[in-house]
């Protein structure tokens, strides 16, 4: 493959990963643990809505993250020509 | 049958099973010894990445901790999972594309220096070592406290065990016997939970249960905060330590978990890249089985603990905690002569002068070993022996599964990246596996005995194994991917700098004169966080240094064009 497509490659997985890291980011640090006081306030389901990021929402958000990476990465190797064989 | 005879049933048919899985996943190559021949199936590979990855301390004492710490607890769920998104998107599929065995490996390619290699091999060995004897104490500790074994000889079935397949098998025989191990820890552990869950809230799954209403209409997480005021503890739902460091710890525990060479090592094994990438997804969600039912675990113990024991008269306690006193994991000292139990928090001096006066309560009454949350569980459910069997049975695999993991580490650290291809680069593949076995072999016989004799400060190494693999590994991986510009002298300085900072950080408040003085705390940040400010170092002095010398040669800047692109990936290759 040519050079230029292989940079054009390189900077949609780039925007990807900002993006997907940024909510990784979000869901973890921001909702768990940086703006979880005021997020009790709120209640989901029985749990204060800062304490359930803290415990459990964030490590679905996790797992769902990846799998929408593999959709992603798939998509994007194939659209570019750079997929396994 | 009782406790006792299920236990040994359960253990010895776990047992028997890892044993035929591994003969029949025996080694015939250094290739199949190092990466299980690079084609295990990306889901099989997530499983033995959990296996691998949850230790014995994750099985018996996680929930235990969180349950003592409430929300501060969440450090551990986050950081212990969260690396695992690093890994996926920024390490795992550019690593498999590389294509050899060790994280050595690629730290010496990528810098082109050996130097930078024999480093990262320091660094990997002296993780995994350490890593390696709390598993080992931690076979002891199950063997003597439930089949009734001594401690030395519960040790030493686990190294003949270990032995026997780690050697046999190398990768492979580890693989296949993860798996397995696996499938009998999370049963283990999530059996009880759903007992539990359905008994107190009415909900089999516990993660739901967990914001459940006890049968009196309150939710349980809103009885456990009244409880916990009460008692003169803090709110179980909200944080109790500074947020800096609470951030700190989580991230140091994520990007430490990314930069662990054991667990790195097995994206090595599936046979592409989009393999690789969808094996850490994999990965995580059965890690995420676990560590999403732990913390309800620890709600429910913690609620049930502290209704079944406060304020009780001492004769009318249920069998159960009679038994667990047997142990020595629960204390009862009767401090002010009233025959009852009074379980506070004696450590804040507003409840002690206040409540506790005005009762006459002289100081909590009550010891508790962490580890009783998950291991007393099922007795306090009132479940049959066979469940309490199958949590030992459980343990063990977690305790022996991670073991052989980073036993596998510590042997290819030493006959690939010292013997192959520094001190005796001549020696045939056949030698190299000799070598391979020769060294695991004696790897897990020194572990063994570190694990009889365990040093006093295992318990703290671990913020030593994650702060190191934090500063040193994670960035200069990271780095050797994403900044093309990044050389040998940035990458090295880096490393050795934020390795320097992060352990003497830790070395001065765990061992040195800083033992005792939380107050000195750079910013409040315990030494569990400091990886993460040594990560942010390594990688400042990386990107000045490097732009202030000359670029890597063009083969290493074509190696990085290739590692970039999935097309083109081969099985991992003896080079």
């Amino acid at each position: 493959m040519n050079t230029q497509s292989h940079q054009a490659y390189w900077k949609r997985n780039l925007q990807y990963l900002a993006i997907l890291l940024l909510i990784w980011f979000a869901v973890s640090y921001g909702a768990g643990i940086l703006f979880a006081e005021q997020l009790n306030q709120f209640t989901l389901g029985g749990f204060p809505l800062g304490f359930w990021f803290a415990q459990q929402g964030a490590i679905y958000v996790f797992v769902i993250l990846i799998f929408i990476y593999v959709r992603l990465m798939n998509k994007l190797d194939v659209e570019f020509g750079v997929d396994e064989k | 049958m009782g406790v006792k005879e299920w236990s040994f049933l359960i253990v010895g048919l776990t047992f028997l099973l890892y044993i035929l899985v591994a003969i029949w996943a025996r080694a015939g190559s250094t290739k199949e010894f190092y990466v299980a021949g690079g084609g295990v199936h990306p889901i099989l590979n997530g499983m033995a990445t959990a296996a691998d990855w949850m230790s014995a301390a994750s099985f018996l004492s996680m929930a235990g901790l969180i349950s003592f710490m409430g929300f501060d607890g969440s450090q551990y769920l986050l950081g212990w999972t969260g690396g695992y998104v690093l890994l996926a998107l920024l390490l795992a599929p550019y690593l498999r594309k590389f294509g050899k065995f060790t994280v050595p490996d690629f730290i010496g390619d990528r810098y082109y220096s050996q130097t930078a290699r024999i480093v990262a091999v320091l660094c990997a060995l002296f993780v995994s070592f350490t890593y390696v004897v709390g598993q080992m104490k931690g076979v002891g500790v199950a063997f003597s406290k439930f089949l009734g074994v001594d401690f030395g000889t519960g040790v030493i079935i686990g190294v003949a065990i270990v032995f026997f397949y780690a050697v046999l098998g190398g990768m492979k025989g580890i693989t296949y016997t993860q798996v397995a191990q696996y499938c009998v820890l999370i049963f283990a552990f999530t059996v009880p939970a759903i007992f539990i869950s359905i008994q107190m809230v009415g909900n089999p799954i516990p993660q739901i249960g967990m914001g459940g209403n006890l049968e009196d209409g309150t939710a349980l997480l809103t009885k456990l905060n009244q409880l916990s005021v009460e008692l003169g503890f803090h709110e179980y739902t909200s944080a109790n330590k500074p947020m800096i460091d609470l951030f700190c710890v989580t991230a140091a525990l994520m990007l430490g978990t990314a930069g662990l060479p054991h667990v790195i090592v097995r994206f090595f094994t599936v046979p592409k890249v989009r393999d690789a990438r969808k094996s850490a997804g994999w990965a995580l969600l059965f890690i995420a089985i676990l560590y999403t039912t732990a913390p309800a675990v620890a709600a429910f113990a913690r609620t049930n603990l502290i209704t079944t024991v406060d304020n009780i008269e001492y004769d009318k306690v249920p069998t159960w905690f009679n038994s667990w006193e047997e142990t020595g994991l629960l204390e009862f000292e009767d401090k002010n002569g009233d025959g009852r139990i009074q379980y506070y928090n004696d450590a804040n001096e507003d409840f002690v002068n206040t409540v506790a006066a005005a009762n006459n309560w002289k100081g909590s009454e009550l010891k508790i070993d962490r580890d009783i949350m998950v291991l007393a569980n099922p007795e306090i459910a009132n479940l049959p022996a066979w469940v309490i069997a199958l949590v030992v049975a459980g343990g063990l695999a977690a305790a022996l599964s991670t073991a052989a993991g980073l036993l596998l580490v510590i042997s290819s650290s030493i006959s690939h990246d010292l013997l192959k291809k520094w001190l005796r680069p001549n020696i045939t593949e056949k030698q190299e596996l000799r070598a391979a076995r020769i060294a695991i072999a004696v790897a897990v016989l020194i572990a063994g005995y570190a694990g009889y004799n365990p040093p006093d400060y295992v318990a703290a190494i671990v913020a030593f194994a994650f702060g190191l693999a934090a500063s040193s590994f994670f960035p200069a991986i990271i780095l050797g991917i994403f900044d093309k510009r990044m050389n040998m002298q940035g990458a090295v300085l880096g490393m050795v700098i934020g390795i320097v900072f992060t352990a003497s950080y830790i070395i001065y408040f765990k061992f040195g004169a800083g033992v005792g003085h939380p107050e000195q705390y750079w910013f409040g940040i315990s030494p569990e966080g400091i990886g993460t400010i040594g990560m942010f170092l390594n990688l400042i002095i990386a990107m000045i240094v490097s732009r202030m010398t000359s670029a890597p040669p063009l083969a290493v800047q074509q190696l990085i064009e290739e590692i970039r692109i999935p097309r083109g990936s081969s099985k991992a290759s003896i080079h």
